[in-house]
């Protein structure tokens, strides 16, 4: 018996349809209203659409892959009495819906998305109202978190929970989400090979974003604004942060950017507008840090004295109060070719580099950090005379610390 | 006392060094504004001369006008009105003058600059009001030293004394003070020195506007709330009103009593 | 008219008027003669509100004139320095007095008098020490007061100015105006003055008639007998 091409062909296309050709199942407040039941019912790989209307549900698990589908934005409301959904499978793709009012808990880690060691899944098109946590990754890889809106209501750092909270993840994209009010926008611990595109964080409690024990990861675009601190980096390596912007942190302590006990990273292409303090760097060492705009702020960099091989090269210092500051008169890094707006020296060879060297650390800034009241005497002309004087023959600021470079023009992107 | 300003007034305008204080100010504003091409530093850098100079101008036309009118004075004290009349309006003369060249001067260049609709407006606006606080103050001071004074040389030498004395000497006991107090909580006592001298004070209200970003760290979040807020404000508006007034007090009753 | 009693002036420990009375005669021209620092400027100040005595009562028409502006309405007064703000014009000067005054001055005729016509529009820094002084006679004369009060009235002026502001004054004498003045020149005091008062140690040493004066002293002329009275002086106080 001899099978033709064309009989083959036909069994094959018999038996696929036969085995599981994704069903669509629909859930309304009118038909089949209960989304969990809904999740029950289905094969893997079907396609579960929710119209619109309010769901009181919670804890929703789903244990097999699906794509579930909101049309026309249905609410799922857990009336805060605890997590909404939990994702127990691989390959499942959450889109379209209003999660709202998970449940709060001082000892439990409440979500209105939990993925709990699995990969490949999608959490796309989402609002997230009122979450404790937001979206929460345990163990899991290759995930996409993109174009979610989170809306916490978090007041303090102790009754709140981050937006998109990662813990041990590998290969996660976060992209164009808009996250605000929680305690940290996004929070990174152990977590690799992962990058966070064009996301805006706003008005979080504590930090726009977090990265703990993180390395290799990029975050590339974003914006942070107004939280405690625009961004937190934390006992991490190779952490790339090109092209953010960090406007609008103020506050006692507050950063536009926070570098703690990192290293070998890069930062580059950034605007820091408004901050009370720019960069704020503890235990940093080997960074680059090129072609970012430092404006407006308080102090535009805070580099204390166990900060090493850094380099500073090629960034605009604009109208901030005051530039640079450090904690010792020691110092090991490397700033040159940087445009300082305060600097004051001459260019006679006309190279676009000025003749003398920069010292940004002025002796006020070092009174303030010894005495932080005398802070009213700033742009005081005595504090003038005296500054001028420090600058002439250092006595209490770095000797060494100058920019033996300094651009006479401000740096453009071309 | 309105028919002694005009007069004053007229006379003092157009005394040339009015007209070379406004050109100073007119083109320090024009060459810093084109040449930083940034509204908020060309402030800044004026900010550090009007706080210099506002004062200094005010000291030394104070002294300079009162010395060299005394004849006049003389005869206007032989006329039909009250003393208080005469010196009030030499002293609004004087400071209305100074105030003129110092807001045309000040002001123009960012008009043609463009400066409406700019953020920085309130910041000029808030510097050309401290400097015109400044020049009455420091005209009433010098008015004074030199009612009291006969000397000239002795008058003027006061005169300078005392603005070498707030604009410089004042910030140095001040920050003296503070690190000397260090350990102990200081923001009170620094809000009350700054209080107490009226450039410190111009200064502030200057600084809240151009260095919020630095203000709103650290201790000076302190500064911020007690100068920044509505109250804070109204008691620092006061406060250079009675640095304004208690000048002018005491010149009337000085030459109450004065002989001429 | 004006009443001095007991006038007394300290300024810090210099005694400068001691205490005596003067009567100021209706319709006559009084000189006030003394060495320097006899308290003739300090008796005209006192006069015109300027100084504030320490002791004594000076009254205007019974009335006396301490913590009083109104009377001076009556006065007008020369000063010895004519320096006027340096960048009015004489117009603006003559307005300015004539608002302060609240009244209008018969300013034209003297300007025509002292050959001002020209310099009406002239900032007064441009004008001469003499000139000056011409706008500084305008000024006093030209409000119609019942007594002038000049001090030094011809420093700076010309032959011709001088003889002018004579005649001024005899003019004005004869509608029965009331002259006070001081003056170096002595000349001029034989020529207008119908009484002395010679001033000497913030006292009133002489009053009278020039002539008396001369005979008191025996000399033939006013020079000699107050250089006279002057030795007399320094001989009983070395």
């Amino acid at each position: 018996m001899t099978f033709t091409i064309k009989q083959i062909f036909l069994s094959l296309l018999f038996l696929y349809g036969y085995q599981a050709y994704p069903a669509t199942i629909e859930v309304s407040k009118s038909g089949q209203n209960s989304i969990q039941k809904a999740i029950d019912q289905a094969n893997p790989h079907d396609t579960i659409v929710v119209l619109a209307g309010t769901y009181r549900e919670h804890d929703i698990l789903i244990e097999k892959p699906l794509n579930i589908r909101g049309v026309g934005r249905p609410v799922i409301d857990a009336g805060h009495a605890g997590q909404i959904i939990v994702v127990g499978s691989d390959s499942v793709a959450i889109s379209g819906f209003q999660i709202q009012n998970v449940g709060f808990s001082f000892t439990k880690d409440w979500a209105a998305i939990l993925i709990d060691n699995k990969n490949y899944c999608r959490i796309e098109d989402n609002i997230l109202v009122d979450a404790y946590y937001g979206i929460y990754l345990k163990k899991s890889n290759h995930i996409v978190i993109r174009g979610n809106r989170l809306e916490g209501k978090a007041e303090n750092e102790i009754n709140s929970g981050n937006g998109i909270h990662l813990w041990y993840c590998d290969s996660i994209l976060i992209e164009n989400n808009h996250i605000k009010g929680h305690r940290d926008g996004i929070y990174f611990e152990f977590v690799e090979n992962s990058t966070i595109v064009r996301n805006t964080s706003e008005a979080n409690v504590r930090y726009g974003l977090h990265f703990m024990f993180s390395n290799n990861d990029d975050y590339i675009g974003n914006t942070f604004k107004n939280n405690g601190t625009g961004v937190a980096v934390m006992f991490s390596e190779h952490i790339n942060m090109i092209n953010n912007h960090f406007i609008d942190n103020w506050g006692t302590t507050n950063y536009g950017l926070l570098f703690k006990e990192i290293s070998d990273g890069e930062l580059s292409g950034n605007l820091f507008k408004n901050n009370t303090v720019g960069i704020f760097a503890d235990g940093t060492n080997r960074m680059k840090i090129s072609k970012n705009e430092f404006v407006e702020n308080g102090w535009a960099m805070n580099v204390f004295s166990n900060c090493m091989n850094n380099e500073i090269v090629d960034n605009n210092f604009i109208s901030n109060t005051f530039d640079l500051i450090t904690n010792s008169a020691k110092h090991h890094n490397h700033y040159h070719h940087n445009y300082w707006d305060q600097y004051s020296g001459y260019d006679l060879d006309k190279d676009g580099i000025g003749d003398v060297p920069h010292r940004p650390v002025k002796l006020f800034s070092y009174l303030i950090g010894k005495v932080p009241e005398s802070i009213i005497l700033l742009r005081s002309f005595f504090i003038d005379i005296i500054n001028m004087a420090e600058k002439v023959a250092p006595v209490l600021t770095p000797e060494s610390l100058m920019d033996e470079q300094p651009r006479m023009k401000i740096i453009t992107d071309d | 006392m309105l028919k002694i300003l005009k007069y004053s007034f007229f006379d003092l305008i157009r005394s040339r060094w009015s007209i070379i204080y406004f050109l100073f100010y007119f083109v320090s504003g024009m060459v810093l504004l084109y040449l930083s091409n940034d509204v908020s530093k060309a402030i800044v850098s004026l900010m550090n001369i009007t706080f210099i100079l506002t004062p200094l101008i005010g000291t030394i036309f104070g002294v300079m006008n009162f010395y060299n009118s005394r004849e006049f004075v003389e005869l206007l004290l032989a006329q039909p009105i009250p003393r208080k009349r005469i010196f009030l309006g030499m002293y609004l003369g004087i400071g209305l003058s100074l105030s003129l060249s110092l807001f045309l001067g000040m002001a123009l260049p960012f008009v043609f600059y463009g400066i409406f609709g700019s953020s920085a407006i309130g910041s000029l606006a808030t510097l050309l009001l401290t400097g015109i606080f400044l020049t009455f103050i420091f005209t009433g001071i010098s008015f004074y030293i030199a009612l009291v004074n006969e000397n000239r040389l002795k008058g003027f030498g006061m005169a300078i004394l005392v603005w070498l004395f707030l604009s410089f000497v004042y910030d140095g006991l001040f920050l003296l003070l503070l690190l000397l107090l260090q350990e102990y909580p200081i923001e009170n006592l620094a809000i009350g020195m700054s209080l107490l001298n009226p450039i410190d004070l111009s200064r502030i209200l200057i600084m809240l506007r151009l260095d919020v970003s630095a203000l709103m760290g650290y201790t000076g979040a302190v500064f911020h709330r007690f100068f920044g807020n509505g109250t804070g404000m109204l008691i620092s508006l006061l406060a250079l009103s009675v640095w304004t007034i208690v000048p002018v007090w005491f010149i009337l009753k000085k030459s109450h009593k004065k002989d001429f | 008219m004006i009443e001095i009693h007991g006038i007394e002036k300290r300024f810090g420990r210099l005694e400068v008027l001691k205490g005596f009375d003067l009567s100021v005669e209706p319709g006559k021209i009084t000189a006030i003669l003394g060495p320097n620092g006899s308290g003739k400027t300090t008796l005209i100040k006192s006069i015109l509100g300027l100084v504030i005595p320490n002791g004594g009562k000076i009254t205007y028409d019974g009335q006396p004139i301490a913590n009083n502006w109104q009377y001076r309405r009556h006065l007008g007064y020369l000063p010895q320095i004519a320096r006027f703000p340096e960048n009015l014009t004489v117009k603006e000067l003559i307005a300015l007095i004539e608002e302060v005054r609240g009244e209008k001055g018969q300013s034209a005729s003297l300007i025509q008098r002292f050959d001002l016509q020209g310099f009406q529009q002239k900032k007064l820094r441009q004008l001469s020490g003499g000139t000056r002084q011409k706008v500084n006679l305008v000024l006093t004369f030209m409000f119609d007061c019942p007594i002038y009060i000049l001090d030094e009235p011809t420093s700076g002026l010309d032959p011709i100015a001088l003889i002018r502001l004579k005649d001024l004054i005899t003019e004005q004498k004869l509608q029965g105006k009331t002259f006070l003045l001081t003056t170096h020149i002595m000349s001029l005091v034989e020529e207008i003055a119908d009484q002395l008062v010679f001033l000497l140690e913030g006292k009133v040493y002489f009053r009278g008639t020039h002539r008396q004066m001369l005979q008191a002293e025996n000399e033939s002329n006013l020079e000699r007998a107050i250089a006279k009275i002057l030795e007399k002086e320094h001989a009983e106080n070395p």
